[in-house]
């Protein structure tokens, strides 16, 4: 696709057509398993994401930021990974953590407001997802010049919203990425939409994508509602890393269909005709049309996937309010490798303070 | 071996990365050009561009990429070229480095070093003599250590990268030449987190690092010839401290002044005091006193040397605690 289409002139690589057929010659040549799979996928995406709005909504869970509109950027990019490969995912990647065997009770569990919910399990190549704006890039690129200093064949794939390229971080670590040849895979989810502000207010570029070539090394826009272009693209750029080809920036034109957390108001700012102009759109009718036309999708199929993304939802419901919430000891514990003098005073004064009254 | 605290740190970073093939440098100038203090004079040639690495100009990366190299098993040291440019780095210093190790409960330790010159009283440029060891020192999660001696210097640093912890390693400019210690020719480490008592006294206790300990040390001559012996403490880790050797010594004396040259208001200084007054209030004969730098920008070069604590300053204080 790299070669194909263009960001200068201004091309967006598309592999469904708006019937749900595949446009000639960009087949990425999934086969019927795959492409169910990635249905199920998108669909648990889209469940848990509603579930945990409504968890916000009860007091059950913190300020979330919703996924709503990206399941194909998300699903798309997850399902291109290859086992070795590593990810720096940001706070809207919901699906990512989902596709790549995340267990959904610990994310659930982080944003309840648990720290335990980023302790990535062992053989997940999933660093904690960043919240300060782009800081992630630059790790991304760190563990890349660590992967050639090392000699390692693997791709490390970042992901970041469009305000994301207007931080400084962005710039230095995509530089730093060029300059060192790195194994990275930029992944923007271009939704439009950094809180309030559009995205012709982040940047006078045409595209995203094309900031890429001063940086030296190929950009690449494509449709980020369509999960087959998202899964090309991506499939594309990590081999293109692991085989010593350098970086890749992606840019994936989506849409933010939710407020940006729980915490905000989205109806203040846009035009509710460009949602449900956008909400047509939806990567999972899309997808859902292009099964059909294969012949892959009927109601009992869906019946299905509902019932297990359902299923897949209440179980990591329950099990997220089953953990156990951190002890005093946790919370002072991982500060430093071993707890100094001072802080065990803290933690001990901390551990005496609920005994007072009681005197 | 006869060595410059330059030397002694060339030394521990060439025997860190001899020992541990995880180690590698990464900086602005640290490769062909050793730096430009030529602390890493020769590592390049020793151990190949791709252990010692010469980066775009940009600290934030430089730390947020070696945030990621731990991530593959590499323990990074950081070389930021002066201190006054390390604020870009702070988003990534305060938000990531010293907290990744708590908001994943131990899943992903950040085991670097950042090493950086800093402080007054080598003329020179502006940005480039400030002491702002307390931004650091109030962050939770990282270690901040200062050597003063080149002993000191080269087992901080062997401590510091075989720490799993992030260590933010303060080199004193002005001590960087301006003496030569025998040290030990091999890898030694003088531990984190454990100040030194470089002088015993009964009289007072003064607790300086950096380029502030030589300075109390002539303070402690001139007080000598008053009749009056100071204990002069080299604190050496800013953070964690080393509480107990303070309060153990401050029991002993009745009389703390602590030597920073750092602006006095919220400088590590009241922390130290606060402390003291915490731990042995009945011990002391007089107030806890600061000599420090003034809450003022440092003057350019040359009038820095009215800014930073000198050994009359220190001994007009003295004098005001024993004569309190």
């Amino acid at each position: 696709m790299i070669e194909k289409f263009d960001p200068l002139k201004g091309e967006m690589g598309r592999v469904l057509d708006d019937a749900g057929g595949i446009r000639e010659g960009l087949d990425p040549g999934l086969g019927d398993a795959d492409l169910k799979r990635i249905y199920g996928l998108m669909t648990t995406t889209r469940a848990a994401d509603n579930k945990a709005f409504k968890l916000q909504r009860q007091g059950r869970m913190g300020t979330y930021a919703p996924s709503r509109g990206h399941e194909a950027c998300q699903i798309g990019s997850a399902f291109a990974m290859g086992k070795g490969d590593w990810v720096f995912p940001y706070f809207r990647d919901l699906g990512m953590y989902i596709a790549l065997g995340y267990p959904l009770a610990l994310y659930y569990h982080f944003w309840m407001g648990h720290e335990a919910g980023m302790r990535t399990p062992e053989g997940l190549n999933i660093f904690p997802l960043a919240i300060p704006v782009a800081s992630q890039i630059p790790h991304a690129v760190g563990a890349g010049m660590a992967a050639n200093i090392r000699k390692l064949s693997l791709a490390v794939v970042t992901t970041f919203g469009d305000g994301a390229t207007s931080e400084g971080d962005f710039h230095e670590a995509l530089n730093y990425a060029g300059v060192f040849k790195t194994p990275n895979v930029f992944i923007c989810y271009d939704n439009q939409y950094a809180i309030s502000v559009p995205r012709s207010r982040q940047t006078a570029s045409a595209t995203i994508a094309q900031k890429a070539v001063a940086y030296g090394f190929p950009g690449l826009l494509i449709d980020g509602n369509d999960v087959l272009a998202v899964y090309a693209a991506v499939r594309e750029a990590v081999g293109r890393a692991r085989a010593g080809g350098g970086p890749t920036l992606i840019e994936a034109f989506t849409y933010r269909l939710a407020d940006h957390t729980t915490s905000d108001d989205a109806a203040k700012y846009r035009d509710g005709g460009d949602v449900a102009a956008w909400e047509k759109k939806d990567p999972i009718v899309r997808f859902q049309a292009h099964l059909k036309a294969r012949g892959l999708w009927d109601e009992a199929f869906e019946n299905g996937v509902q019932a297990s993304a359902a299923a897949t939802v209440e179980k990591a419901v329950a099990d997220a309010e089953a953990l156990p919430p951190a002890s005093l000891e946790d919370l002072f514990a991982f500060t430093y490798a071993s707890m100094p003098p001072g802080l065990r005073e803290q933690l001990d004064e901390a551990g005496a303070a609920g005994t007072e009254a009681s005197r | 071996m006869n060595a410059t605290m330059v030397q002694a740190i060339n030394q521990a970073l060439a025997l860190e990365m001899k020992r541990d093939e995880r180690v590698v440098l990464l900086g602005e100038d640290v490769g062909k050009d050793g730096g430009v203090f030529r602390v890493t004079d020769g590592l390049v040639d020793a151990f190949g561009p791709e252990r010692v690495i010469d980066t775009p100009l940009a600290e934030s990366a430089a730390v947020g990429v070696a945030i990621g190299m731990t991530v593959l098993g590499l323990r990074p040291v950081v070389e930021i070229q002066f201190m006054g440019f390390i604020y870009p780095a702070f988003n990534q210093i305060v938000s990531h480095v010293a907290r990744l190790r708590n908001r994943t409960r131990g899943r992903f330790p950040v085991p670097i070093v950042i090493r950086t010159p800093y402080g007054a009283g080598v003329r020179a440029l502006e940005h480039h003599s400030e002491s702002t060891e307390a931004l650091f020192c109030h962050i939770p999660g990282l270690t901040v250590a200062v050597p003063a001696t080149p002993y000191d210097a080269k087992g901080l640093l062997a401590a510091a990268v075989r720490s799993d912890d992030p260590v933010i390693l303060l080199e004193p400019t002005r001590l960087y030449r301006s003496g030569h210690q025998e040290i030990p020719e091999e890898a030694y480490e003088v531990p984190l987190g454990k100040a030194g008592v470089v002088r015993e006294g009964t009289d007072l206790t003064i607790i300086a690092w950096g380029a502030m300990v030589p300075v109390a040390e002539k303070a402690a001559d001139l007080a000598a010839d008053k009749g009056w012996t100071a204990e002069v403490i080299d604190l050496r880790t800013l953070c964690p401290m080393d509480r107990g050797t303070i309060v153990g010594s401050v029991k002993k004396t009745g009389r703390a002044l602590i030597v920073h040259e750092a602006p006095k208001t919220c400088g590590l200084g009241a922390e130290i005091a606060a402390h003291i007054g915490e731990a042995a209030l009945l011990s002391l004969k007089a107030p806890v006193l600061r000599v420090t730098g003034w809450d003022i920008t440092p003057p350019l070069s040359k009038s820095e040397d009215r800014y930073y604590p000198n050994p009359e300053r220190v001994l007009r204080t003295v004098r005001k605690l024993m004569e309190f």
